[in-house]
């Protein structure tokens, strides 16, 4: 296929079409709404099912009951609508069934902005809904990774029978980019085997998330567990540049990440030893990569569009082996890669030694806006 | 003398659809009933292998455990929506709820209402009984004015708490709704007449016809603090005042149909 101009969302929901996507359940929302309004021309052309849900409580409901069938499901939303999904989530993951959503991030909390954040990390990478359970969680830094990322949700999701969330920023759903999509997939109408779709020639079926004897609930979140630690194993992806040789490290995922890039190669040309990783897979985090890294590199610095929620656990995976600096833009403020480099600038001028103390606390201080 | 053998004949046996399993609902209560009768209308119309139940959230959350078919357990209130995704994907499948009036009254809805007015072709079980069973008989939506639960000790005061919601009355003004009607289960005479409409309820929905509904009034011996008995009078007395008897909508091509 040859690359064509794209918007993030659209691309993201042709994605999913060419993937065999069966059935698609949504809230319009922005900056998401491109996505669903793709859904509602293609899906139904393809003899799929689109329903415009009257909730975003009701469509993660849709994508419960239809997931249940052993379709191939999807929905999508932003941060509020999310927010309101987390019912359902919790229901999806607690009875072991495959699940793909993506949340375009806004600002936020509350009704916050319609601009590109990433303040939903924690919600998702910790799973959000209730009880325990972990979601695979991929993070695009371009309209292809979002394509790309979108079809390996599927993929993943399926083969682990789990709940996998592409979390993209609003500037991954609404910038436009050359990207490829992938070629058109048959729909895989194959029933798997625990799919409840009429006890036809077989036992009954159930699926719930109800295990009213805690031993059960125990066993059953063990069994969970179990498959997040192969997923730990097997399914951890990151992007690296100029690593090899980097004295000082930045951190950052999605649209921070990709300012970052900018930001690490005009410090390359001012001749600054800086790499950059850029974790794709949230959950899980490439944690054992921070820890290898911080053996040799002098210090870190974490960029987010959020107050820092990556940065606690690239803290707890580095765990004091390097100094950890921070910078944040919130609220819907993306930063320019000239922030950035302003950063790697001081790090690399007066590296920080100081393993104590917390860099979100000096980031505060830096910033010094609400003053 | 010549001995003649009679072979007995079979006049009430369990439904193939129901389980042959002890249920765990209390003495009295009309849950068991109205679970015979959707596994009868199941068998008649042959449609166990393909049906698939959502249970939801309440006393009957276990319904599963007493159909011989497939089920899914969905989310407080949310079973509509559920059956939605399940019958979309399925479309010649048989998708029914069993929901109670917490369930789909109060915090379903939002979920009830948008299936009907879609269309949805699937079947609704509501079971009425004017409070929640299952958290230990707090009010509910469909709590009488005046009756005492847990959570309106001194009975339900309307000037505070609303009034009764008539959900079948409702219901049957969208257009999306084929059938829409109130039976009880008090005595023989109406659960007959409840099997008739639940029967009604998915023919419709075989036809294609879109959302149906039967509900049922129901006791909670348990929670009401009666006698299995004098909760049945209740349900004659006192509820059906409140919660007339009736067919609310039904569609001109149902409306021919003899079952
Ligand atoms: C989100 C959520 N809120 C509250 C509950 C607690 N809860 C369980 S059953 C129930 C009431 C059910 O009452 P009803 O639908 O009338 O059914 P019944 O038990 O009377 O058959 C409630 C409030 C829950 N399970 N989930």
């Amino acid at each position: 296929m040859a690359k064509e101009l794209l918007k993030g969302n659209v691309a993201i929901a042709e994605a999913a079409v060419r993937a065999g996507v069966e059935a698609y359940f949504g809230y319009p929302i922005t900056p998401q709404t491109e996505l669903l309004e793709h859904m509602a021309k293609r899906m139904p052309e393809l003899d799929r099912v689109f329903v415009q849900a009257e909730s975003e409580v009701a469509a993660i409901n849709m994508v419960y009951g239809a997931a249940c069938t052993g379709a191939r499901v999807m929905t999508t939303s932003s941060s509020p609508g999310v927010s309101l999904m987390m019912e359902g989530i919790s229901y999806i993951a607690g009875t072991e069934i495959p699940m793909v959503m993506v949340d375009v991030m806004r600002g936020g909390p509350g009704l916050g902005n319609i601009a590109p954040s990433q303040g939903d990390y924690n919600q998702m990478v910790r799973g959000g809904g209730h009880g325990d359970y972990f979601p695979i969680v991929l993070a695009p830094a371009s309209v292809q990774e979002a394509i790309d990322l979108t079809v390996l949700a599927f993929e993943l999701a399926e083969k682990y029978r789990t709940i996998a969330v592409v979390l993209a920023d609003g500037s991954i759903g609404q910038m436009m980019e050359p990207a490829e999509l992938p070629e058109m997939q048959e729909v895989d109408r194959q029933t798997p085997d625990w799919a409840t779709n009429g006890a036809k020639g077989r036992e009954k079926r159930l699926l719930s998330s109800i295990y009213l004897q805690p031993e059960d609930e125990e066993k059953t979140n063990l069994r969970m567990l179990k498959r997040w630690m192969e997923i730990e194993a097997n399914e951890v992806r990151f992007n690296e540049y100029f690593v090899d040789d980097a004295e000082f490290l930045v951190i950052g995922f999605g649209t921070a990440g990709r300012v970052a890039y900018s930001a690490v190669r005009a410090a390359r040309a001012e001749g600054i030893k800086v790499g950059l990783l850029r974790p794709i897979t949230l959950n899980p985090l490439p944690s054992e990569r921070m820890a290898d890294l911080a053996e040799k590199a002098k210090a870190f610095l974490v960029v987010e569009m959020n107050t820092g929620q990556m940065l606690d656990d690239v803290r707890l995976a580095v765990s004091g082996k390097a100094p950890i600096e921070f910078y944040g833009r919130l609220g819907g403020v993306v930063p320019f890669p000239d922030e950035i480099l302003e950063q790697i600038r001081i790090m690399a001028q007066q590296p920080p030694t100081d393993t104590n103390g917390h860099a979100r606390q000096r980031w505060f201080e830096r910033m010094a806006v609400l003053d | 003398m010549e001995s003649t053998i009679i072979e007995p004949e079979i006049i009430y046996e369990r439904p193939e659809a129901l389980a042959d399993t002890v249920t765990h609902y209390c003495p009295g209560c009309t849950h068991g009933t109205a679970h015979r009768l959707v596994a009868e209308v199941l068998d008649e119309m042959g449609l166990q292998e393909k049906t698939v139940g959502v249970a939801s959230v309440g006393c009957s959350v276990f319904s599963y455990n007493y159909f011989e078919c497939d089920f899914v357990e969905a989310p407080h209130g949310r079973a509509p929506a559920m059956a939605t995704g399940v019958k979309r994907v399925l479309p010649d499948h048989t998708v029914f709820t069993y929901q109670g009036d917490g369930d789909l009254v109060s915090i379903g809805m939002g979920e009830i209402m948008h299936a009907a007015a879609r269309g949805e072709n699937f079947t609704v079980v509501f079971v009425n009984n004017a409070i929640y069973g299952m958290t230990g008989g707090q009010m509910a939506p469909t709590s009488l004015p005046g009756m005492v639960t847990t959570s309106s000790p001194l009975g339900r005061d309307v000037e505070t708490t609303g009034f009764p919601i008539r959900m079948s009355e409702i219901i049957a003004n969208l257009d999306g709704a084929s059938y829409v009607v109130r039976r009880s289960l008090h005595d023989a005479a109406n659960v007959r007449k409840s099997k008739k409409a639940l029967r009604l309820a998915f023919e419709a929905q075989e036809r294609g016809l879109g959302f149906s509904m039967v509900e049922l009034l129901s006791n909670c011996p348990t929670n009401w603090s009666m006698t299995a008995k004098d909760s049945l009078t209740f349900i004659k007395e006192k509820m059906i005042p409140v919660y007339p008897l009736g067919d609310f909508k039904v569609i001109p091509t149902l409306a021919e149909l003899r079952v």
